[in-house]
């Protein structure tokens, strides 16, 4: 019996090392995506390769797409021709998580001698070579791309593989510096790992495996058990990239877990934009978990209660060589599809449609970057930064959305002072967008708009993949859709979403990043709500009275009577949902 | 003034302002005494101004004979957690208004939907914005609009404002814009209370500094009242002595240098807990400590090596969301660096349904209290199964003030817990200990490790009221094997003060590459930096000598993360580059592994501290020979074994009753008013002269 809770002390301890392994890693980065934005992920596996826990910190895309690509090393480097020392690394879309970006680092971990489990990393780095952009018509003009390689022999560092990556990469000392921070993070968790089974007395893991995965299975499970039995589809069409693209799915409720099904999906794209499967799964389960078992640790055991099947050969079931550098665009929006099976049970656990895809922006510049009289940009910095940009979150069945909040992703933004300091760029606008909110009983939270030019004389680039510009995060329950994102420069030229785009000196590129989707008809709001957001700026009175039927006094209070006329004669609005 | 160096006639008020109660902590030459009073919610002077009559008066002192009053107060920091601090105004950059709502746009928990992130303690109808810019680097863009400022001062009265903050962009690289805001600001409104951004937290990062700012500005006035109507209270009572207040970093500092940074004085009580675990390491001759708080609600672990305290300018006010990083607001200021989680005796002990058993965060408080105290508790608690355990006597709980209802603790365990993992109350009872522990635990641990520095051969030095409960296990998990517990220990950050020592740090962000660096300008920095530290310290320690400690930040030109490295000795000179790098290097080594070769470093950021040496040191009590002898329990009691799983009997003995050099084996509990000592089978205890309890790990032999 006690040792029930001497497994559920381990299970604590191995999760303080998985935080540690991480908390390295941010620490030591060089890339700003880990060191500030946090777009990294960390766990601990078995000796089979299972992922058993994973740092908090993690981005799911990432997590949950690595807890496989242990195995996957295991599959090409047995565990028994490992030694203590050893390190792989790989940044196979296919075996990693998603794109060359993306790069993967493996540690077995020993104790006593004997190999007794995993620890993995993977972080983004700033550039891997390539077109860069979505550009891209294969995966071989992304970048330059690792197969799964013994990265260090007991303890020494192939050198040889750190040369051919830095004469492959635009910012070498970043990625090679993120390279030996992944190093360093996954032997601090052998480190660790190898102390606390001292401390304990165990010699293997595999019994506190066994333990965790089990557990985590069951209760996942029985998440799933409550669930009404029975088959929820929906669909939500996306911008696309030259014309709509809608995804529809399914999800039917089991005994035995949830069975995901992607239907009539979208053909492979040109470009860049295709999804592998590993990704797509991913993004799927982090959507359901958080629906229906946001408290059941990740790991391989809850992970396996949830089952994706995608048709082979399409956009989010892209097979190798696709191009998928800029798979993120359509795997951050599946949790909002699949957001949208569940409502149809479970409503109060999910959120409205959000802004979902990450605003982020790539700014780059300086000779052979932008075109412009070469002899000025010698002159110019030569620079390559991505900033981190969100817009607003559905809203709560009870609860208004997240403003400017990062979903499903978990990354952090990096500071304006520190974006300004490594780039020559300017914001001269990062505030709230007003009336970006999608209506309704709960507000959906607002976006953002951002105005960006030049520091130098001399013009510099965006990159920029973009979605959610024609059609806009949805309401639920009769609330209405955010605002829909739009992009343009200060002279008004309108840019399109998903490309690059160069500014010249003396513009500002304009963002304007979407609101997310409101939750029950806006009429339902408490006019004071409405009244305060009013004051506060975020809503306007034209708003107030033509979205939520209420009348705002000039000071700024509800009218009672005004809005009860209103109210009265203002029709329902269209169920979005 | 009075002379500070001159213990022999010192007679010292220390005086700490806690939620509930005011710990009050005389010290007449040798002799000290103790008194809680309530605080006064409304006027927390007349609290103070109460308990030091009292205390006065049956020492038979006048307040004239007073020679220093100590000071801390969590007025500060209830103020923020409790939003009620002045209405507070944001002027920043146009463009920039939502900065310090927006934060980081991330989540601080992964999975859960329904998160709200900490308000902002500026709404955005009063966060307000002029044309200016700074660019990187110091350079200005745009000048600033100061027709747009003095518009700004004309709105206030309207808007009800009582205290301004100024966020700048950049205004850490250049201050000229934040400066002459706040010169206009006076022009119209001269008894305005206005923070500057650079000021108050001049590093780079715009929502930690705007946010510092404004947290800063929001207790501005509360604070400059209370701390002028209590130094004129204290004055009109006949006091004459300096009043000196305890900062967040430990130190202690001048009412005038508190006015101006009152968010410096927020934490003082648990820094004054940090400070009497070193004065406790000094007094007994330990190296490295490893400091150990725990209250009712939550624990605290500091890292303290040669009687310094770790120290960090990372800190979050009120983690509204069960202590989880990232869901309070950000503030940079100096602070003793030590972490905090949700474990105390009013921890609530559940089982999720994953089975698995869960203590904490959340906390019964003082109502409905755990299930023992009989106020309508039905959820256990870390106290319900340390009753059920046998280690606290359930007649004189908290000095007999609670009667404890163990009926009432069995009935909570076993319905919450035990029923679920079908286990008996004891030893459900005994899982609440251990996991509470085991998450202190990984606390330290994750603590040390981030800190780069090892648990190993550290003492353990545990106070608060739930403690010492729990010390002896928590060491064996650490590995550690000698544990001490002071002393009057329940008014331990009052006590704290009194070793404290009078200090100041000024922080500069300094962006330089080490490969650019001129020593020469770098040497001038530090002299001016060190002067003005030396000035506030000079307020409170006119004389005496003064201890200058001086860290860079620094990192690989490239990294994000500074780590903190000791100033090389000065002054500079050539050979300075040559030696920060070693300075440097060593640090990332034993953070991280490894140096990286071949990178430039930079530095970061300077911070110099100068203090002047704690007035207490020569004071502690003369250390008698003390003869050893074994303690006489007062009862048996019955207690639960864990290698037996079972309860069986242990001696217990009453603290009260034992002199020094008593000695013990374990296990046993030794009971004194405010908590009790838990021995385990693996220690023997012994008292020392200074009255602490010292337990030794008996495989390390008999305590020496």
């Amino acid at each position: 019996m006690t040792t029930e809770i001497e497994f559920q002390i381990m299970w604590n301890r191995l999760i303080a090392v998985v935080e540690e392994q991480a908390q390295t890693l941010i620490r030591t980065a060089f890339g700003t995506a880990t060191r500030e934005a946090g777009d990294l992920s960390a766990g601990v596996y078995e000796p089979g390769g299972k992922m058993i826990a994973q740092a908090v910190t993690g981005t799911p895309g990432h997590v949950n797409s690595m807890a496989k690509s242990v195995g996957h090393v295991l599959a090409k480097f047995p565990a028994e021709t490992m030694a203590e020392g050893d390190v792989f690394i790989t940044n196979d879309p296919w075996l990693g998580t998603g794109h060359l970006n993306d790069v993967v680092v493996v540690t077995p971990a020993f104790h006593q001698g004997a190999l007794v489990g995993h620890f993995a990393c993977t972080l983004h780095v700033v550039d891997i070579g390539g077109a860069g952009g979505g550009a891209s018509r294969q995966v071989y003009e992304e970048g330059i791309r690792l197969p799964i390689l013994k990265l260090a022999s007991r303890g020494e560092v192939s050198e040889t593989i750190l040369d051919m990556i830095r004469w492959n990469v635009r910012e070498p000392v970043q990625v090679l510096g993120d390279i030996r921070s992944e190093i360093a993070a996954n032997a601090i968790g052998c480190r660790r790992l190898s102390a606390m089974m001292a401390e304990f007395g165990l010699d293997q893991l595999d019994a506190l495996a066994d333990y965790i995965l089990d557990r985590s299975r069951a209760a996942m499970l029985a998440r799933i058990r409550a669930l009404p039995r029975g088959t929820y589809d929906n669909e939500m069409t996306t911008d696309g990239i030259d014309r709509p693209i809608t995804l529809r799915a399914r999800v039917t409720v089991t005994d035995d877990g949830l069975e995901v099904e992607y239907y009539d999906c979208p053909p492979m794209v040109e470009l860049g934009y295709n999804v592998p499967y590993c990704y797509a799964e991913a993004y799927s389960c982090f959507g359901l978990h958080c629906a229906i078992a946001a408290d059941v640790p990740n790991n391989a055991g809850s992970l396996s209660a949830i089952r994706v099947h995608i048709p082979e050969n399409t956009m989010l079931n892209a097979p190798d060589p696709a191009p998928v550098q800029s798979r993120a665009l359509m795997g951050q929006l599946l949790p909002d599809l699949m957001f949208g099976c569940l409502a149809r049970i479970v409503p109060q656990q999910v959120m409205a449609e959000g802004s979902a895809r990450l605003w982020s922006v790539r700014f780059t510049g300086g000779l052979g970057r932008v075109k412009a009289d070469p002899a000025k940009l010698a002159q110019a910095r030569s620079f390559n930064v991505a900033a981190f940009q969100s817009g607003g979150m559905g809203a709560r069945f009870a609860q208004d959305g997240l403003s400017a909040t990062a979903f499903p992703s978990g990354v952090r933004n990096i500071p304006v002072e520190l974006t300004e300091t490594y780039a020559p760029v300017v914001y001269r606008r990062k505030e709230y967008r007003p009336d970006s909110g999608g209506p309704g009983q709960f507000r959906g939270g607002l976006g953002q708009i951002i105005e960006v030019s030049g520091r130098e004389e001399v013009p510099f680039a965006v990159v920029t993949s973009f979605d959610r510009m024609d059609y806009p995060a949805r309401g639920r329950d009769g609330g209405l859709s955010g605002a829909e994102g739009r992009l343009h420069l200060s002279t008004g030229q309108a840019l399109k979403g998903k490309g690059y785009h160069q500014v010249e000196p003396g513009q500002r590129i304009v963002i304007e990043i979407p609101g997310g989707g409101g939750y029950h008809d806006p009429l339902l709001r408490d006019p004071d709500l409405v009244a305060r957001d009013v004051r506060d700026g975020l809503v306007s009175a034209e708003q107030a009275r033509a979205a939520y039927g209420v009348a705002i006094t000039p000071d700024g209070i509800a009218d009672p009577e005004a809005t009860a006329r209103l109210r009265a004669a203002t029709p329902a609005p269209e169920a979005a949902q | 003034m009075t002379d500070l160096d001159a213990p022999a006639t010192a007679v010292i008020l220390s005086v700490d302002v806690g939620g509930t109660f005011t710990d009050v902590v005389l010290q007449d030459g040798p002799r000290r005494s103790t008194a809680k009073v309530l605080t006064d919610v409304v006027a927390p002077e007349r609290g103070v101004l109460r308990g030091v009559e009292q205390i006065l008066d049956r020492a038979g002192l006048a307040p004239g004979q007073v020679t220093l009053f100590l000071h801390g107060t969590t007025l500060a920091t209830n103020a923020l957690i409790e939003r009620k601090g002045a209405v507070t105004a944001l002027l920043t950059t146009e463009g920039f208004r939502d900065s310090i709502e927006i934060g980081y746009e991330d989540r601080f928990s992964q999975y859960d939907i329904y998160i709200e992130k900490a308000r902002p303690l500026v709404p955005r109808a009063l966060r307000l914005t002029v044309a200016e810019r700074v660019l990187a680097g110091g350079a200005v863009d745009t000048p600033l609009d100061e027709a747009g400022v003095l518009a700004f001062a004309d709105r206030l009265q309207d808007l009800g404002v009582e205290s301004v903050a100024v966020g700048f962009m950049h205004s850490y690289a250049n201050l000229a814009h934040e400066r002459r805001a706040r010169e206009l600001i006076l022009s119209r409104r001269p008894d305005m209370a206005v923070t500057l951004s650079g000021e108050v937290c001049p590093e780079i990062r715009e929502y930690e500094r705007f946010t510092t700012a404004t947290a800063n500005a929001y207790v501005q006035p509360l604070m400059r009242r209370y701390l002028t109507g209590l130094e004129t209270s204290l004055a009109a009572r006949g006091f004459s002595c300096p009043v000196l207040l305890m900062t967040s970093g430990g130190g202690l500092t001048t009412i005038a240098a508190a006015c101006d940074f009152p968010i410096r004085l927020v934490e003082s009580g648990p820094a004054g807990g940090a400070i009497l675990a070193v004065g406790t390491a000094q007094d007994m001759g330990l190296g490295n400590i490893l400091s150990f708080d725990m209250g009712g609600t939550t624990a605290k672990v500091c890292l303290i090596d040669d009687h310094r305290p770790q120290a960090s300018r990372a800190f979050e006010v009120d983690r509204q969301y069960n202590y989880m990083k990232g869901s309070g607001l950000p503030v940079r200021i100096p602070v003793i660096d030590m972490v905090e989680i949700g474990a105390g005796g009013g921890s609530m002990a559940a089982v999720d349904d994953l089975r698995r058993l869960t203590v904490g965060p959340e906390s019964a408080g003082s109502t409905p209290g755990p299930a023992c105290y009989g106020r309508g508790g039905s959820q256990p608690t870390v106290t319900d199964a340390n009753l059920l355990l046998g280690k606290i006597d359930p007649e004189a709980f908290a000095a007999g003030t609670i009667r404890l209802d163990a009926e009432a603790a069995r009935s909570a365990v076993l319905t919450e817990v035990g029923a679920h993992l079908s286990l008996s109350a004891e030893q459900a009872s005994h899982g609440i200990a251990e996991m509470v522990e085991e998450n202190m635990a990984n606390a330290a641990r994750r603590h040390a490790a981030e800190s780069g520095k090892t648990l190993e051969g550290r003492s353990l030095v545990a106070f608060g009221g739930s403690a010492p409960l729990h010390a002896a296990r928590l060491a064996e998990k650490l590995g550690l094997t000698d544990v001490v517990i002071p002393p009057h220990a329940g008014v331990g950050s009052a006590v704290g003060f009194l070793r404290a020592p009078i200090g100041y740090e000024v922080v500069r962000s300094h962006v330089s590459p080490l490969s650019t660096l001129d020593p020469a300008g770098f040497e001038t920095v530090l002299t001016e930096m060190t002067a003005a530290a030396t000035t506030v310290v000079r307020m409170g320690a006119p004389e005496g000598p003064l201890q200058h400690t001086g860290t860079l930040n620094m990192r690989y030109v490239g990294q994000g993360h500074e780590i903190d490295v000791p100033l090389p000795p000065r002054p500079f000179d050539a050979t300075a580059r040559a030696a920060l790098r070693r300075a440097f290097e060593a640090r990332y080594t034993q953070l991280f592994g490894a140096p990286i070769p071949g990178h430039d470093l930079e530095i970061v950021d300077i911070a110099v501290k100068v203090e002047a040496g704690s007035r207490l040191a020569d004071q502690a009590a003369p250390l008698q020979t003390v003869t050893p002898h074994a303690a006489v329990p007062h009862a048996m009691r019955q207690a639960f074994d864990p290698a037996t799983r079972r309860m069986a009997e242990v001696p217990a003995y009453d603290r009260a009753s034992l002199r020094p050099g008593a000695t013990l084996q374990g296990p046993a509990v030794i009971f004194e008013a405010e908590t009790t000592t838990v021995v385990t089978a693996g220690f023997a205890a012994r008292i020392e002269a200074t009255g602490a309890i010292r337990l030794r790990a008996k495989d390390r032999g008999q305590p020496a």
